[in-house]
């Protein structure tokens, strides 16, 4: 797969302006977008595009609530940004593909119902033990040499463990849910006729899943979904199998991004590591300020009518990019919004998103992140980048780094 | 003074009961309650004014008790 996305990147058109021809897997953009959205703000600050079929991307934290408050104006049935705005077999709005993600209200609020107990604080936070033994196995395996892979050895391992065992999967088909996630969120500029194929595989592995849940319902989420009456009636298997496809690749990519960002942050600022590592007690406060500045999600919406939004004609079907991630960073509503400040005291981030698609993993990813880091340096109280130009970024919708080197020092 | 939730507003974000869980508690679905009467004291109000400054919906309302 990774050789047909290096192809398609390297047929690209380099983005001379931003402003008029954004693409958010521009290698500029992939390695460092911050500069980029700075400057949008300040001069734009709505982004124009005719790439992806053509879209807008809105800058400052006013205009991102603003969209993100507003279901009559966007529609959700889409959150991907791709070259198709009308795959084949797409599940229309209210309900989309992925509920409750994709659905639009009335729909959206039934289908998120469902799943928010699952991942409320209560049981989310039993979970803490097994993330703590996930994270302990893999630094396990990691002691004693002098260079390891923040990414590699580690990050990317611990939501695929957390969320196999609340789905019920296989916890060895880890690297099937990392090829889904890669196809979902990386290989977004993928021609159609590529990319389309691409899920036939996906498709046939959640039905499989669904298929032995059938015969061999266990306590675990799947069966939950199978099972759960909204109505009377149990969820269409299409429904269940567009939820998973949503736990699965929300809750993989993103906090392995978020876990992968803050150890990058504190491998090149040896006070911020000093800080938690001698006051463990800041962590929860640390923990808010590493996702409102390594925020790693971007999210979409389709224009679904026609109108002008702060002085922008938006047509209908028109991509949004609804940029939280560049939300954290508006000056207007963060002081020192481009400095980390580990111990911000009032940080009204929208790392998880704002309004009624709030990220419905948002506790989870919480506790994940910061088990995930309280456990790294515990064990590795002082560590560096080994070598800066070798860290690479997932492109698209969700930023976090893929390879990050490190030397740990003694 | 008295700290109130607006549960229209409010959208699990999770950030006032883990800020201040001696005023605040979820619910089944995540969203933010007041424990109890919501009644602040000299000694919870700055806790209480800190969960409100977190809260990326603006859904905690500080307000003169009658």
């Amino acid at each position: 797969m990774s050789d047909v996305v290096d192809e398609s990147v390297a047929h690209k058109t380099p983005v001379q302006d931003f402003a008029a021809d954004w693409d958010h897997t521009d290698p500029q953009w992939v390695n460092d977008p911050y500069p980029i959205w700075d400057d949008l703000r300040e001069r734009c600050p709505v982004a124009h595009t005719e790439r992806y079929g053509g879209g807008w991307f809105p800058t400052t934290h006013e205009m991102v609530t603003s969209i993100a408050n507003d279901t009559e104006h966007f529609t959700s049935r889409m959150v991907v940004v791709t070259h198709n705005k009308f795959p084949p077999n797409f599940i229309p709005a209210p309900v989309g593909g992925a509920p409750p993600i994709t659905s639009d209200p009335p729909f959206h609020s039934i289908a998120r119902r469902v799943i928010l107990p699952a991942f409320a604080p209560g049981p989310v936070n039993a979970l803490e033990p097994q993330i703590r033994a996930l994270c302990n196995k893999h630094l396990d395996e990691m002691v004693g040499r002098e260079f390891v892979d923040g990414g590699t050895d580690y990050a990317q391992f611990i939501p695929p463990g957390v969320i196999a065992t609340m789905l019920g999967f296989p916890s060895e088909d880890e690297e099937i849910f990392r090829d889904i996630v890669h196809l979902v969120l990386d290989l977004i500029d993928l021609p159609t006729e590529v990319r389309g194929p691409l899920f036939e595989p996906m498709g046939e592995y959640f039905a499989k899943q669904i298929d032995d849940h059938i015969e061999y319902p266990r306590d675990d989420l799947t069966s939950y979904l199978l099972n759960v009456e909204v109505g009377g009636n149990k969820l269409e298997r299409q429904h269940v199998a567009g939820t998973m496809v949503l736990i699965l690749v929300a809750g993989i990519d993103t906090t392995w991004s978020a876990i992968g960002s803050a150890i990058w942050h504190l491998a090149q600022h040896p006070d911020d590591l000093a800080r938690l590592v001698n006051e463990p007690e800041l962590m929860p406060v640390a923990v808010e300020e590493f996702l409102r500045f390594y925020a790693p999600v971007t999210m979409a919406r389709l224009v679904a009518e026609d109108h002008e939004f702060f002085g922008s004609p938006m047509k209908k079907d028109d991509w949004v990019l609804l940029g939280f991630p560049a939300a954290n960073r508006d000056p207007k509503v963060f002081a020192d919004a481009d400095k980390f400040i580990i111990d911000r005291a009032a940080n009204r981030h929208a790392a998880f998103g704002l309004g009624i698609h709030r990220c419905v993993g948002s506790n989870l990813a919480r506790l994940e992140l910061r088990v995930a880091i309280e456990e790294f340096i515990k064990r590795f109280p002082r560590f560096e980048l080994a070598d800066r130009d070798a860290v690479t970024w997932a492109p698209g919708q969700v930023r976090g780094p893929r390879h990050l080197p490190l030397r740990i020092l003694p | 003074m008295k700290v109130r939730i607006d549960p229209e507003i409010c959208q699990g974000q999770g950030r006032c009961f883990s800020i201040a869980p001696q005023i605040f508690d979820f619910d089944e679905l995540g969203n933010g309650v007041v424990l109890g009467d919501g009644l602040l004291t000299s000694e919870t109000i700055e806790l209480a004014r800190l969960a409100q400054a977190n809260c990326p919906e603006h859904a905690v309302f500080i307000e003169d008790s009658p």
